[in-house]
């Protein structure tokens, strides 16, 4: 076992300095693993991590068919104009029932298929809910410490409750369109909430100067809110209003982001800092749930306790999950029974 | 837990060639097979197919086309992916195809061709037979 370890280390070492300079297929690769959960994953994440915090990552989400590819597209050319890099996340939704997945965010991006400086990968969420996959987060890392300026995650396409994309970008876009709902739709919680910039896409159909007017008021009234609870001082997300297939509105809305971004990090240095420690908690949290889970189920297999004789058992009423978790931790830990 | 690698699949269309009903039947088939598919579309050159398949890090291409230039785009696509390092894609084409021109395909490296009248059950029977994911540290 132990010279396994070493030898996955020294492999690593060289993975590490292929995605350092940006090497396509290394990082294609280490994307997969990371995807696929490959345990080795882990040491290559930790030596990227300090060369990461330099791409700024914008997020957009919105409900399927909204456009939000297309206006990735026409983000994507609007960064390259000015000389930036760009990565781009698009996810899909995996089949409950076959686990598969049409992943088709790539049609309306394939001007940017030759470009050395795009790189585009299409995820699918593998059963996770948020509206990100679960592995999200670390591949922006890889993304991060391959040096791309810009990465764009475009989420699933949403419903109402889907949020985690707020715990990742730096601006988070919410993409509408015209005659989805009455303005009732509009004041609930969830994702209208989380918008730094809201967009009303396809700005030419009807309805669309309601919609406008509807988010706008929705965000006045939500503007007292956001400053008696510190959520953000001194940003109004603005609404912009485009039609991505043919690239009208898009410098505004990239303007927007920019002003955004200048906001963040000179007016609201606190509000930046609060991102970036929502984020390390976040994977710091879901990394120590995965590891203590896996080793848990190191442990059990040792001992020859099965997770699905386990099911079964609490699924016959044997033993509930509650007090059988409880036991197993308090075993393994080596910890003296809680109080509680 | 230790889970199963998910097969990748790109499914492009080559050319001029704008018909997507068979692509994109391929595509959903492979999808309730439990594949992840990309699909980008029709009218890729060989170029954007090899490098979409190589950022999606996909174990297999599938190419569909129609128009009757696939002597030309074919041999294309697997050249660039050895120029790229990534030959060890598994390509296979489906659509129309006069029978001679098979074999040729073949000699290129194109793993199997599926002509019209295919079952679909037998497509994805030879993928899960003949395509396995990359395997764990070959990187």
């Amino acid at each position: 076992m132990p010279p396994e370890i070493k030898q996955e280390g020294d492999d690593s070492m060289s993975i590490v300095e292929k995605v350092l300079e940006g090497d396509v297929r290394a990082v294609a690769r280490l994307l997969r693993d990371i995807d696929d959960q490959v345990p080795s994953t882990r040491s290559i994440l930790q030596q990227l991590y300090p060369h990461t915090g330099k791409a700024y990552i914008i997020g957009i989400t919105g409900p399927p068919g909204a456009g939000k590819s297309t206006l990735v597209d026409q983000m994507t050319t609007y960064y390259r104009k000015l000389g930036k890099t760009v990565a781009i996340l698009a996810i899909d939704p995996t089949s409950p029932f076959s686990g598969g997945a049409i992943l088709g965010d790539r049609i309306r991006m394939q001007r940017h298929f030759l470009d050395p400086g795009v790189f585009i990968r299409s995820l699918a969420t593998r059963g996770h809910s948020g509206g990100l996959t679960k592995s999200t987060h670390d591949m922006i890392t890889v993304l991060d410490a391959m040096g791309k300026n810009i990465i764009i995650v475009e989420t699933v396409g949403v419903g109402q409750g889907e949020v985690e994309i707020a715990e990742c970008a730096h601006t988070t876009l919410v993409v509408t369109v015209p005659g989805l709902g009455d303005d009732i739709q509009a004041i609930k919680a969830g994702i209208m909430e989380i918008g730094n910039i809201f967009v009303v896409n396809k700005a030419d159909r009807e309805g669309a100067k309601k919609t406008v007017q509807e988010l706008r008021n929705l965000l006045e009234m939500g503007k007292k809110f956001r400053m008696e609870t510190g959520a953000t001082n001194g940003w109004d997300p603005p609404v912009i209003e485009t039609q991505a297939h043919k690239g009208i509105g898009i410098d505004e809305l990239c303007e927007a982001i920019e002003s955004h971004r200048e906001y963040l990090t000179t007016q609201a240095l606190d509000e930046l800092k609060k991102i970036m420690v929502k984020r390390a908690l976040h994977q710091f949290s879901e990394t120590l749930k995965d590891e203590l889970f896996k080793e848990m189920m190191r442990r059990m297999e040792k001992k020859g306790m099965n997770i699905d004789d386990l099911a079964a058992k609490i699924a016959d009423k044997e033993v509930d999950p509650y007090s059988l978790s409880r036991s197993l931790i308090r075993d393994e830990l080596k910890e003296p029974e809680s109080a509680v | 837990m230790s889970q199963e690698r998910k097969l990748r699949v790109l499914i492009a269309k080559p050319g001029l060639d704008g018909h997507d009903r068979g692509a994109r039947i391929i595509a959903r088939a492979l999808r309730d097979a439990g594949f992840e598919v990309i699909y980008t579309g029709c009218h890729q050159t060989p170029e954007q197919i090899v490098q979409t398949a190589i950022q999606e890090d996909v174990d297999l291409i599938g190419l569909s086309i129609l128009s009757g230039a696939h002597n030309y785009s074919f041999p294309r696509i697997m050249e660039l992916l050895k120029e790229n390092g990534a030959d060890d894609i598994t390509v296979i084409g489906g659509g129309i195809f006069p029978l001679e021109d098979i074999p040729k395909l073949k000699e290129v490296g194109i793993k199997e061709i599926f002509t019209p009248g295919t079952k679909l059950e037998d497509i994805i029977k030879w993928v899960r037979e003949n395509v396995k994911p990359r395997r764990v540290d070959a990187a």
